[in-house]
Formats: C-alpha cells, structure tokens, sequence
C-alpha cells in the first residue's frame, strides 16, 4: 500500500553569496494516517527546512529542490505554485514553534482561524466562526465564544499553541507538521499539548510529523522516529527500537546529553563534542566523523548509506552491526541500572 | 482611556505655556533688531521712537510684558497686534490657515498615494532594477533642500518663466473659493516640491518596514495557511508595516499645519509659514509669538490625535 506521504531522496540546496547550503542531502521518510513520525536532529539539522520543503515553502529563487514528496499520490515537489497553496493548509497543515510570534499580533485570533477556514472553503462568515469556535472548543480552549475575539497577546503561551493547532486542524487535514511545537512553553505547558496532539491524531486520524530536538518529546508521542544529522537521515526506527537498541554514535550523543533523575548525577552533563558542521563546508566522508568517538579511517572516506541493520530499521554507520548493537545494548544497561 | 486623554490635554497646555515663554525669552536673549526703531522708520526722533516703545508696552521689564500678553490671550484669546502695521495677529493668522491648510494637505495626499506604493513595490520586488532606481531616486529627493528644488521647478515648469509653463508660478495663489482651477494650477508645484522629500522618506520608510515584517513568523503562519501571496502582503504584511507610518504622517501633517515656511517663502504663498518668515525678518513679536503658538498647538494636537489612534490600530497599545 502507498503511503500517505513519502518522501524520497528529497535534496534542498540554497544558493547564497557564501557558498550553497546543503540544508536536506537525500531525507527519506513516510508517514500514514493515525501515526506520528518523529524527526529529531540538532539545530540545522534540516529538520525544519524539510517540513517547510513539504508545505511549499521553501520555492525561494534561490532554492533547488530534487527528489520527490508523494501526497497522497500527487508529487508535492513539481505541483504548481496555485495547486500547492490548496495543499497548504486544508489538506497539509503546519504548527511552530513560538506561538506568540506566529499569530498575526492585530487580528483577532477568530479572525485568523476564519480566514483559514475561508481560503479553502465557500463558507460565510457566519458558518466559518461557527466551526472556529467549535475548534477553539475541541482544542480545549475554555469559553471559545469569548475566546475567538482576544488578540494572541491577551492569552497565554499554551492557549496560543492551542490557537495555532485549532488554526490547522479546523479543516481536517490529513497531516499536520508540527515544528517544535512545544519548545517554547513550559514544561507543564508541554505535556498538555503534547496529550492534544495524540488526541487529535486519534480522533481524526491525522498523520502527525512532530519535529524536535528533544527526544522527551519523541518518547512521548512519535511511533517512527528518523534522526537526522547535516540534512541527512542517519538512522531510521520504530520508537521502542530507536530507544532500545539505538544504533548510530550521533544516537548514542544524543541519548547520553538527557540528564537522568533515576541515574547517580555525574560529574557534569554530557554532550557531543564539537559543532554541527556547516552546511556549506560539509566534512568529507560521513558528515559526523568530526565529532565522532568511534571514528574510523574509512569514515573520512566514503559517506554511509542509509541501510537495513535488521526489518525496520535503517543506520547509515560505517561501524560493524554486530558492534553498533553491542555498544548500544552497553548504553541500555549503563543508563538502566 | 478618557483619563488619558484629559491628562494629555493638561499636559499640551502646559507645553504651550513653556513654549510661548521659550518664544519671549528667545526674542529678548538673542540680538534682534529694534521694534520700536523699524516702526518708527528712517530719520525718526529718537524722542519719537520711545515714543512708539512706550506705545507698544517694550519700556516695561519683558517678564511684565509677558504677563500683560498671557492674561490677554487667556482671557479674550487675544494674540495681540502686530508691531509692524497694528494688525490683529489673530485675524491675520485665521484669514491664512485656509492657505496653509491647501498647502499642507494637497502635498501630504501627493506624498501618500507617491510613498506608499514605490515602498510596497520596492519590497516586494527588492533588489530589483526598479528598486535600486526607486531608493536612488529617493536619496536624491531627501536630499535636495526644498528652497532649491522650489527654484528648479518654478525654472522648468512655471507659467511666468519656466522652460516648459504648465503651471502657476511664485505669487500666483488664488483661493479655493474664488477660483479653485486656478487654486489647483498654482499649487502644484508647491504640493510636488513639499512632497517630495516626504514622498521619498516614506517609501524608504514603507520598504524597510515591509521587509522587516514580512520575514516575521505570523507572515509564515499565513503562508502555511494557504493564503495567496497577494493576500499575505496586503492584510498581513502590510497592515503590520503601515502602523507605525499612520503615527509618522499624522505628526507630520500637523507639523506642516503651523506652516511650511521654505515651501510658502519659495513659491510666495500667503500662508501661515511666509507670515512667520515675514515677521522673524520685521521683529514682529507679537506675530512670531502667534505663529509659533499655533505650530505648536498643531504638534501637540497632531501628538495627542496619533497616539489616540494608535490605540485602536494596535491593540496591544492601552493608555
């Protein structure tokens, strides 16, 4: 069966006066209906310029994008600017970060939520505040018929998120992208709309593509996850295999910088040695090797590719499967015991 | 909101108060030519010119004048009489505000419709060749003094000596009512000349603001809502850019109310502004104190009107 929305060998370059970036190298992931991806990755990972790549929003003169992003059985890469934008938002629907910043500061938030209602509906007004007050109601947003004429600076950092998700979820959407949608509020705050999201994924059968730098977030919500490094996919998995038996050194970092409550504190946190590189300047062989504890000569070489180490689960290492999963499990029972 | 605006008011009475001192102050500190003396003409006595001074309250100690003029002007909005020729200031500032007023508004609607849509243009299609030309074009304008770019255009374009005669030249202001084709012809130059530099000012203003805003986070939000990009630009970029240029024009347009004084002096306009350049030159007090009065009761006003807006165009704004 097709899924809802793959994408394969997607490859986003800008073109600047530094040099091109090279913001995705070949990501590649699916996502179906009622389930949630998860992409974790630092800062300039990718992560957000591949969401944006999905939704349309990246066709900048200076951008060239390869590969292709099936939807629903239509290529989101090559459809035409018009046919796109009916994509946008009815049917793909995005969430970010800041909710604050991402809501126009002097329309009222009812007549944010209308508009979007309007642009792809021949609705009247009247139905339109209708159904955003409905949505307002159904994202848990207490009065929605008081609610839908604040403006966003009137109402707190999770209601604003609550907005946001209300804004694109009232036309149905078959996927929402949700761009660290949790970065910004407070960590009670977080589990709230985190529990939104899954409820919504579950009642509407959403496809959800949650995007994080925080693999509480994924552990919480995501049933598939692709961690990516240097906008490229590097490992591939199911959650519980991903947190189970994680395979990629870049895992392993990202793993052991989550400080633990149930472990003895150690001396200082850890965390990955070195930067993310640059985009322009891309290290030879595997963009990771720089930062890599377990560096070998062929790594400088030659880049991994992306491949099955057991069903299901996909590492582009050039470590030995049987020593990736050997240091794996040793990470397991380091940080179980 | 109604508690704000009374302590505003109180507050532009007392700024008019200190600035009608400042005027006096000002015109008693710094070497000024002799009233008395300019009244009195060439050859007079100079028992005929204390004669005069007398006449006109200046023998007594400028603190006492001042009071004498506060009182009148508070109690019967007296603005006195003219040292010059005994004319009410009043009368002869009210019977120049229509002039004025034509000067400031045609020249602020030129600006407007001018400004803000090169400012929209050249940030949706920034870099282009168009925008290059535009915001070099601009440059130009502000930087070209009004008094010089007024002479160019009444060289090239007015029906008395220019090049080309289109158009009304200097002297040539009729009023509205008497003759507005003729109103029209002899302020347009004038309207074109004072726009100008405004008209340039604001679409630089428009552009960089509009830019500004539109790589903003809500401007992604409506991308993603699937918005066209014509829509994205006018009710979401544009509104957020335009606020802070509603405040900008309606100070601007109240400080040209108390006269465009290089403007009106250039094209010979008989408004408020070549009245107060007229008596600056005649050490005409009671006449400088007038206009200068006015300009600022303008300000304020202007000030005060803006700020009350503004309230209503941001909604995060609360007095």
């Amino acid at each position: 069966m097709a899924s809802l929305l793959e994408i394969r060998d997607l490859h986003v370059h800008f073109k600047t006066r530094d040099g091109v970036v090279r913001a995705v190298e070949g990501a590649r992931f699916s996502v179906e209906h009622g389930r949630t991806l998860g992409i974790v990755g630092e800062s300039g990972s990718g992560k957000s310029v591949t969401a944006l790549t999905v939704m349309g929003l990246t066709r900048f003169p200076n951008a060239t994008i390869t590969g292709s992003i099936d939807f629903d059985g239509t290529d989101l890469v090559t459809l035409p600017d018009n046919q796109m934008r009916s994509v946008r938002g009815q049917r793909i629907a995005m969430i970010f970060q800041d909710p604050l910043s991402s809501l126009h500061p002097l329309y009222k938030v009812g007549w944010q939520i209308v508009e979007a209602i309007q642009t792809h509906e021949d609705v009247s007004k009247d139905v339109a505040r209708t159904r955003a007050i409905e949505a307002l109601h159904e994202v848990g947003i207490p009065s929605p018929e008081k609610r839908i004429d604040s403006y966003p600076h009137e109402l707190s950092g999770g209601m604003r998120q609550r907005v946001m998700i209300a804004m694109a979820l009232v036309l149905k959407p078959d996927v929402l992208i949700a761009d660290e949608p949790t970065t910004a509020l407070d960590v009670t705050v977080q589990a709230q709309i985190l529990d939104l999201i899954r409820k919504l994924k579950d009642d509407y059968q959403t496809a959800i593509v949650m995007i994080t730098h925080d693999l509480g977030v994924i552990a919480e919500i995501a049933d598939e996850v692709a961690v990516m490094y240097a906008g490229r996919m590097m490992e591939r998995a199911s959650r519980e295999t991903l947190f189970t038996k994680p395979e990629l050194p870049y895992t392993w970092g990202l793993m052991r910088s989550i400080p633990r409550l149930d472990a003895p504190r150690p001396g200082r946190l850890d965390s990955i040695a070195g930067l993310p590189p640059s985009l322009i300047n891309l290290p030879s062989g595997c963009p990771f090797h720089p930062r890599c504890p377990y560096v070998m000569d062929v790594c400088l070489k030659t880049e991994p590719e992306l491949k099955e180490s057991e069903p299901d689960h996909l590492v582009a290492c050039h470590l030995a499967t049987d020593e990736r999963q050997r240091i794996g499990r040793e990470l397991q029972t380091r940080y179980r015991s | 909101m109604f508690r704000y605006i009374v302590r505003r008011v109180l507050w532009g009475i007392v700024m008019l108060v200190i600035v009608s001192m400042l005027t006096f102050v000002v015109f008693y500190l710094l070497p000024s030519a002799d009233p008395a003396q300019l009244r009195a003409g060439k050859g007079a006595t100079p028992a005929r010119i204390a004669e005069i001074r007398s006449s006109l309250g200046l023998d007594k100690p400028f603190y006492e004048q001042y009071g004498i003029y506060m009182k009148k002007l508070v109690l019967h909005f007296d603005l006195g009489y003219s040292y010059h020729n005994e004319v009410s200031v009043k009368t002869e500032i009210f019977s120049r505000l229509p002039v004025t007023f034509s000067v400031a508004i045609g020249a602020f609607v030129i600006w407007i419709l001018l400004g803000i849509p090169v400012g929209v243009i050249s940030a949706i299609k920034r870099r282009s060749l168009l925008d290059r030309f535009t915001m070099g074009a601009s440059l130009a304008a502000i930087s070209a003094p009004v008094y010089w770019l007024g002479l160019i255009a009444l060289f090239l374009f007015s029906s008395d000596i220019g090049l080309i005669p289109l158009f009304g030249g200097s002297g040539s202001y009729v009023s509205f009512s008497q003759d507005p084709g003729g109103w029209a012809n002899s302020l347009i130059l004038p309207w074109f000349v004072l726009a100008a530099a405004f008209a340039a000012f604001y679409a630089r203003m428009v552009r960089g603001n509009l830019i500004e805003v539109m790589s903003e986070d809500y401007i992604r939000t409506a991308r993603a809502k699937g918005l066209s990009e014509r829509r994205v630009v006018f009710r979401h970029g544009l509104r957020a850019a335009l606020t802070p240029v509603v405040t900008m024009a309606g100070l601007d347009l109240g400080a040209l109310f108390g006269g465009a004084v290089l403007t009106e002096t250039v094209f010979n306009i008989p408004g408020v502004g070549r009245f107060a350049y007229q008596s600056i030159i005649d050490s005409d007090l009671p006449s400088i104190q007038g206009t200068v009065l006015f300009g600022a009761f303008f300000i304020i006003s202007a000030n005060l009107i803006v700020d009350i807006l503004y309230a209503f165009l941001d909604p995060r704004v609360r007095y």
